[in-house]
């Protein structure tokens, strides 16, 4: 008995120490989802590490040396955030005009969003433009798939 | 054509229903011609399936557009092997793939056994095709790959289709989908064996090695698919990253986390008859990770930058795994008697111990990586608030448990059996103990200012020298006995014992491959505007952009930039980093440059054309330290599973002699 009793409190000495771990990084790297709404609508969202996505405004994409600036869109709001990437890695090659786009950063008092990663998903084909190939659609009523 | 394709499934969905019902009644009733019967609709259902993804498959190859997935996925410029692979390229086409590659393992197994545990393989059988009906319904009902278009109905014909993905037109990528698939599938296996044995209450463990033997090849698929995906994400994705901690790469690594527990815990089975109810989670949780890898993977449940078509098929992966899980764990606590411990544990220090808190280990980075994966479903559940935890969440966690797995690593085998005195443990571990300072204090010396990478290479060097002692010691003895070199008694000495050693081979490769992760620490880079004629530096490289220029093809067009690498004034390489555009999906992607070697990659990435000044190139390097060890520990650990599954040549000559125990067998080898 006396060995299990030793090895149960290595074993919780070890398992503490992960979940000591585990704790601190959930602290440290939470993020919240926010839409742009709320972002614009509540003052204490400012500083805080949150995740908001939405649609690139088309022509909105400029570079600046290191920095890239570009503008969101929330669908249906109309609500409008000016996004501005410092982060070290390349922008995802999915992200151009109209890609979705879901940036984790902070937003500063000035009102910009300050992004450190960017993640883009392709406009989907099929609202892009319904017309453009009308056999696309299935027969059998299937829904479209997207990539 | 389109109509044999969507009967093949439904038919073979039917085949899969008699199978269950007939091998489980002719085991209840015991009425052998049942069961066989269920056998060979097994056989059915892989011809079936092979006729169905043969359509899919030539329907792409040849572009007929009609149907809703060619068109879709496929195009007439992209050249045939991605053709090929478009058949993976989507939701319906994996989810055949994976009813093919389920029906070839069931066909295999039953094929591999017919002679074998005749008791147990109808509820094998059973278990196999349970899974084959799930995956057959979504194949059938749900998502049916053979949906087509309303093309001469009125309608104009589609002139092309759209295109696979170009992030995935890389070669890496082609073959990545289907390995992982290998091993996601190929873990029904060992889980069917596991479950049948419970039901029939095999006797001894003549199942237990033909379950690691699966589990072993289904685990190499997996390592290999995980390390595909890796390779590929270095390579294209253009931020030379090759594990991004996105759930859909977490999916793949958490059943091969629970898999890698199974083997070693599975040793202690065999060895002690201890750990049988655990075996039977491990088992089980490694089956179920890998459905709900799928269910990650194709219901976008979380969001991904593989980012996959959301869709409904969560709840029937849900339903699927609710029932399993349940009967799952209704059979092992009925079967608790069964699976009563031999023996018992008799020291913290001991071989067993060291098992133990290996299998803690694993589990410990399995349930981490998980609850990180799921956190903002969680969050969102039970706070109403959706919450993500990034990279670092999951660094923080898995950094500690990798090195102390290293630890392990090196410390397991070398720790003896039942119980280990302080003593002996001195005398065992001197030299590697030494090595690890040399090679810690070596890292210091030559820069390394971070405390996990020099504590990663001080571990490398422990655990590379426990594995060269013990191959040194049995070589030796084998050497002085038969009077042949140390080479040739080495490979004798792996043949004798393959698993054995085959396990110490796979060490060797992760050893490599933590060299090569530790390498992360020392990364540069540099983003710079550039045109033709300018120069940069990074490091102790000189970059000489000697031209930028464009072009296209059908496919799609390109913009290249060719830049000299140069070292102490010395040209080494030209890189072209090329930017493309695909033209049906007006998808931009980077090509990437490297230059591989041993100490450290450059590599180059053409970001794009700068849009504040004219005809100037966005070019990011990158130097990447000791990369290459990745794949290369990967072939180590590859060629060391291979040896595992080589039968031992002891065993070969045990088994034509009298039945000489193999506990005597290994003593002789472990000198």
């Amino acid at each position: 008995m006396k060995t299990y009793v030793k090895f149960g409190l290595v074993m919780g000495a070890v398992v503490c120490t992960l979940a000591w771990l585990a704790v601190s990084g959930i602290n440290e790297s939470k993020t919240y989802y926010k839409t742009i709404s709320e972002l614009r609508s509540d003052a204490s969202q400012v500083g805080k590490r949150v995740r908001v996505t939405g649609d690139v405004v088309p022509g909105s994409i400029h570079r600046d040396g290191t920095k890239v600036h570009f503008k969101i869109i929330e669908k249906g709001h109309n609500q409008l955030l000016d996004v501005t990437y410092t982060g070290k890695d390349p922008l995802p090659d999915t992200f151009r005009d109209n890609s979705q786009a879901m940036a984790d950063g902070k937003l500063s008092a000035e009102g910009t969003f300050h992004a450190s990663s960017i993640a883009a998903k392709c406009p989907s084909k099929y609202e892009a433009d319904p017309n453009k190939h009308p056999a696309d659609v299935p027969l059998n009523g299937g829904k479209p798939s997207s990539i | 054509m389109e109509t044999l394709g969507a009967l093949a499934i439904l038919v073979a969905f039917c085949l899969a229903i008699y199978s269950v019902v007939a091998s489980v009644a002719g085991a209840v009733a015991k009425r052998p011609y049942l069961t066989v019967s269920g056998q060979r609709a097994v056989y059915g259902i892989f011809i079936l399936l092979t006729v169905a993804s043969g359509i899919l498959v030539y329907a792409l190859m040849v572009s007929d557009f009609r149907f809703a997935y060619v068109a879709a996925r496929s195009n007439r410029a992209m050249p045939a092997v991605y053709k090929f692979a478009a058949w993976w390229g989507g939701q319906e086409g994996s989810l055949l793939l994976w009813s093919w590659l389920l029906s070839l393992y069931s066909a295999v197994v039953l094929i591999t056994n017919r002679r074998k545990f005749r008791d147990m393989m109808p509820w094998v059988t059973a278990i196999l095709m349970s899974t084959q009906i799930f995956f057959l319904t979504l194949n059938a009902f749900v998502e049916p790959p053979f949906q087509m278009l309303a093309v001469g109905r009125g309608i104009t014909a589609v002139q092309d289709g759209q295109g696979l993905n170009p992030l995935l037109q890389y070669w890496t990528m082609a073959i990545h989908p289907p390995t992982l698939y290998l091993g996601y599938v190929g873990f029904i296996v060992p889980f069917a064996f596991a479950i049948a044995s419970l039901i029939t209450k095999q006797p001894g463990d003549a199942w237990i090695a033909t379950t690691r033997r699966w589990s072993l090849i289904t685990w190499g698929f997996q390592s290999m698919g995980i390390l595909l995906g890796a390779g590929w994400a270095y390579a294209v994705l253009g931020w030379g990253g090759y594990w991004g901690w996105d759930p859909v790469e977490n999916a793949s690594l958490l059943p091969w986390l629970t898999a890698t527990a199974f083997l070693h815990s599975v040793m202690m089975q065999e060895k002690k008859g201890m750990m049988k109810v655990w075996n039977m989670v491990l088992v089980s949780a490694t089956f179920f990770l890998c459905i709900f890898g799928t269910f990650l993977t194709r219901s976008g449940i979380v969001s991904s930058v593989h980012a996959f078509a959301q869709s409904s098929l969560g709840t029937w992966f849900l339903g699927f795994l609710a029932i399993a899980i349940t009967l799952t764990v209704i059979l092992i606590v009925r079967r608790l008697d069964y699976l009563k411990s031999e023996t018992q544990l008799e020291s913290v220090l001991s071989r067993e111990s060291s098992f133990l808190f290996n299998n803690l280990i694993l589990l410990a980075s399995t349930f981490a990586v998980l609850w990180g994966t799921m956190f903002p479903v969680l969050t969102e559940y039970v706070m109403g608030e959706k919450i993500t935890v990034g990279a670092p969440f999951f660094n923080k966690v898995n950094i500690p448990i990798g090195l102390f797995l290293l630890l392990l690593t090196g410390v397991g085998p070398l720790i003896a059996w039942r119980r280990s005195s302080w003593d002996s443990l001195k005398r065992a571990f001197r030299w590697p103990a030494i090595m690890f300072v040399v090679a810690a204090a070596a890292s210091i010396a030559m820069g390394s200012r971070s405390f996990y990478a020099t504590i990663c290479l001080g571990l490398c060097a422990f655990v590379t020298t426990t594995i060269l002692m013990e191959f040194y010691k049995g070589s030796r003895a084998i050497a002085g006995k038969s009077e042949m070199n140390l080479v040739r008694a080495a490979i004798e000495l792996t043949h004798r014992n393959t698993r054995r050693y085959g396990g110490y081979l796979v060490h060797m490769g992760i050893v490599i491959m933590f060299i090569g992760f530790s390498g992360a620490a020392f990364n540069k880079d540099t983003t710079r505007e550039v045109t033709i004629g300018d120069r940069f530096t990074m490091g102790p490289y000189e970059f000489h952009v000697d031209k930028i220029s464009d072009g296209d093809n059908p496919n799609y067009t390109w913009q290249r930039a060719e830049i000299g690498v140069y070292k102490n004034g010395q040209f080494l390489q030209e890189l072209k980093p090329e930017r493309r555009v695909y033209l049906v999906t007006e998808q931009p992607t980077s090509e990437v440059s490297i230059r591989r070697r041993l100490n450290e990659d450059v590599y180059l990435n053409f970001a794009g054309m700068s849009q504040t000044e004219e005809n100037k190139a966005v070019i990011q390097a990158y130097i990447f330290p000791l990369v290459s060890w990745i794949w290369l520990g990967f072939g180590v650990l590859m060629m060391g599973t291979a040896v595992c599954l080589v039968p031992s040549k002891a065993r070969i000559l045990a088994s034509k002699a009298e039945p000489v125990s193999e506990f005597a067998a290994e003593k002789v080898l472990a000198g």
